[in-house]
């Protein structure tokens, strides 16, 4: 069962007098990836619950190729669901956790067996069909929870923080692991995390939510380049986030002033006068020879060793911190001027 | 310059006394246990021993299985054991099943838990006494509810106290509190998200409660059912009180209270006692092996 596209439309969905979401509007493809990011409480499990049907809508509707869904109990929707602390039965086989929906459909059971045992062999648990989820590592675990939710070809697999609760090296490896899943099933899937990196390297397509309303829509490449706002941007790595003035702008660019430092840069939100927020990357901070444009002066604060690079936490005049990346050794203490090229410093509204 | 690497000084070869003992758990905090094993000793232990030696010395000589010779060959004593089987096996399974579907609606929030529980818990707090009189003044043929009933046209009133169903109604209500507030906690320490889970693999809430909900909650169940079972087993006012004594609810408490206190066959009595022991470690031993075939591992709350 397949679907060519799922309207989810002006859903909304409240806690009492807290909303969590508010009028999310999204059309996903047949066999596209989304990922919904975002930080904690910022709608995006509830997003997620209220597609799964564990959740009652507030409002809006749910359309898939124009049927409304959203009205389904969780067991009609035909959607697979990873879950955070995978949720498996803890009484069953692996092979029974994986054959449970199978059965609970009445699939035949030659044709049950061959699809458990095909499953079972993509997420590389062959080996492990008799034991007990209590008896597997934390990544085996979630390999039996996304078999399970892939053995019925759902229409749709959700996956809510299925990453978060394994430790880094084991993360970056079962990314790899979903994303080879999504390459060769082509199944529909909406993921969420609050990692911009997890969703970065899986999604084709990022919904970046905050306080219950969608800030950005776009491709990675979109939403990493070209963040819609300053918000979005503290999100995609611009972790310097000075507050200015704009002293002049024309089209495309503007000059702002902080304390001590005037930076030129790409104006994204138009503006002409005012307070700003000029946002740029530790990564695009290098240290200056001397006095120039876009230079900021700024005293070391913390020094982290990362190898090639250094982690820098300097101080500016008006107490800001500014964060760099760099392969200059400095050391706490030292004054530093450093540059940021102008078409880096993205300049935001506040 | 030289540099001199001095030994270490060997003081002892092994580590001190104290430190051995603690590894393998005897340390200070032990005290801790004193109280409650004296308590125990004293008001247990020695009690059981002394009535089990009781036993063996009949009043009336015989031979030290006399008391036990005498219990299964006088129907009047040997029926007890059914008659209060008859009335505890029930009593629990009613109770058990009774608490499953509350206490599954009252699992995680809900809005007036706290008043619903206290309801449902209150009836521990009244005594048998209470209870019996309240099911009397209640149940009577000249109570309300035979009124109710007389108003709907009813021709005779039901017989609901001074009977089999007098008793088993007030082991439920005393019994319930009990096997509710277990089973809610068993409950309560099964993860939501199973259900969740199941619910997405297409179980409508029926398959999802069998499958899912009733394996994980049966172990407890077991321990609940052995738990009302026990308080159900030992009744006794409520036997007098809202029973016939002497006839259909003379359970085995009631036997061995008379045996002691109105005919004072002391070692009779103990023997009855010991008998109820073991008829009820006998069922618990039954349920338990029956438990041991289950899954009993984590269930994934933090109940």
């Amino acid at each position: 069962m397949t679907f060519a596209e799922l309207h989810i439309d002006r859903v909304r969905r409240a806690f009492g007098d807290t909303v969590a979401l508010r009028d999310l509007d999204l059309t996903i493809k047949g066999g596209e990836f989304v990922a919904l990011l975002g930080p904690s409480g910022c709608g995006k499990s509830t997003a997620l619950n209220c597609l799964a049907g564990l959740l009652p809508l507030t409002g809006g509707q749910i359309l898939m190729d124009g049927k409304r869904i959203d009205t389904l109990p969780p067991e009609r929707r035909g959607f697979g669901m990873v879950f955070q602390n995978y949720a498996l039965f803890p009484h069953m086989s692996v092979r029974r956790n994986v054959a449970f929906g199978l059965s609970m459909r009445k699939v035949a059971r030659a044709d049950r067996e061959r699809r458990v045992d095909e499953a079972l062999r993509l997420v590389q648990l062959t080996d492990h069909a008799k034991k007990f989820p209590a008896q597997l590592s934390g990544g085996q675990q979630q390999r039996v929870a996304i078999a399970r939710a892939i053995v019925l070809e759902p229409a749709l697999v959700l996956m809510d923080e299925p990453l978060s609760n394994l430790d880094a090296s084991l993360r970056i490896e079962m990314r790899t692991e979903i994303r080879r899943l999504h390459q060769s099933l082509g199944l529909t899937t909406v993921y969420v995390t609050h990692d911009q990196e997890e969703a970065l390297a899986l999604a084709d397509r990022l919904v970046v939510l905050r306080d219950g309303l969608v800030q950005q829509i776009g491709s990675p490449e979109e939403v990493y380049a070209h963040p819609a706002n300053r918000y979005v941007a503290g999100f995609m790595g611009y972790r310097n986030l000075l507050s200015v003035r704009v002293s002049s702008s024309d089209d495309g660019s503007a000059t702002v002033t902080g304390e001590g430092f005037t930076l030129a840069g790409v104006n994204r939100d138009g503006l002409s006068e005012g307070e700003a927020v000029a946002a740029f990357r530790p990564t695009d901070v290098t240290v200056a020879a001397e006095e120039g444009d876009n230079t900021v002066r700024a005293s070391v604060e913390v020094v982290e060793y990362h190898g090639r690079e250094q982690a820098v936490e300097a101080r500016l005049p008006s107490g800001e911190a500014l964060h760099v990346r760099t392969e200059s050794r400095l050391a706490p203490g030292d004054d530093v001027l450093f540059r940021v090229p102008r078409e880096r410093v993205l300049v935001f509204a506040p | 310059m030289t540099a001199t690497i001095e030994k270490p000084v060997v003081t002892q070869d092994k580590p001190s006394l104290k430190h051995r003992l603690a590894e393998r758990g005897v340390d200070r905090t032990l005290l801790l246990v004193l109280p409650g094993l004296l308590f125990v000793i004293l008001l247990f232990v020695y009690p059981v021993l002394y009535g089990l030696q009781l036993s063996f010395q009949p009043k009336e000589g015989g031979g030290l299985l006399a008391n036990y010779t005498k219990f299964f060959s006088d129907p009047y004593l040997f029926d007890t054991i059914w008659i209060t089987l008859r009335l505890a096996v029930p009593a629990a399974l009613i109770n058990v099943l009774a608490s499953i579907p509350i206490a599954y609606r009252m699992r995680g929030r809900v809005r007036g838990k706290r008043l619903l529980t206290t309801l449902f818990v209150l009836p521990i707090t009244l005594g048998t006494v209470l209870t019996a009189e309240g099911l009397i003044r209640y149940l009577d043929p000249t109570g309300w509810f035979n009124k109710v009933l007389a108003l709907f046209g009813a021709d005779e009133p039901a017989r609901l106290v001074h009977n089999y169903t007098g008793v088993l109604l007030s082991l439920i209500i005393s019994g319930f509190p009990f096997a509710f507030l277990l089973t809610l906690s068993y409950l309560s320490g099964i993860d939501p998200t199973l259900e969740q889970a199941a619910a997405t693999l297409g179980a409508d809430w029926r398959k999802r409660f069998r499958h899912i909900t009733l394996p994980l909650l049966a172990p407890g169940l077991a321990i609940t059912f052995c738990l009302t079972f026990v308080l159900a087993f030992s009744v006794f006012p409520s036997a007098y009180l809202v029973g016939l004594p002497q006839g259909e609810t003379r359970v085995m408490s009631i036997a061995a209270y008379e045996s002691a206190f109105r005919d004072f066959d002391f070692p009779l009595g103990s023997a009855i006692a010991m008998l109820m022991a073991l008829v009820m470690l006998v069922v618990i031993g039954l349920v338990l092996v029956w438990r041991s075939t289950l899954y009993r591992g984590s269930t994934g709350g933090k109940g």
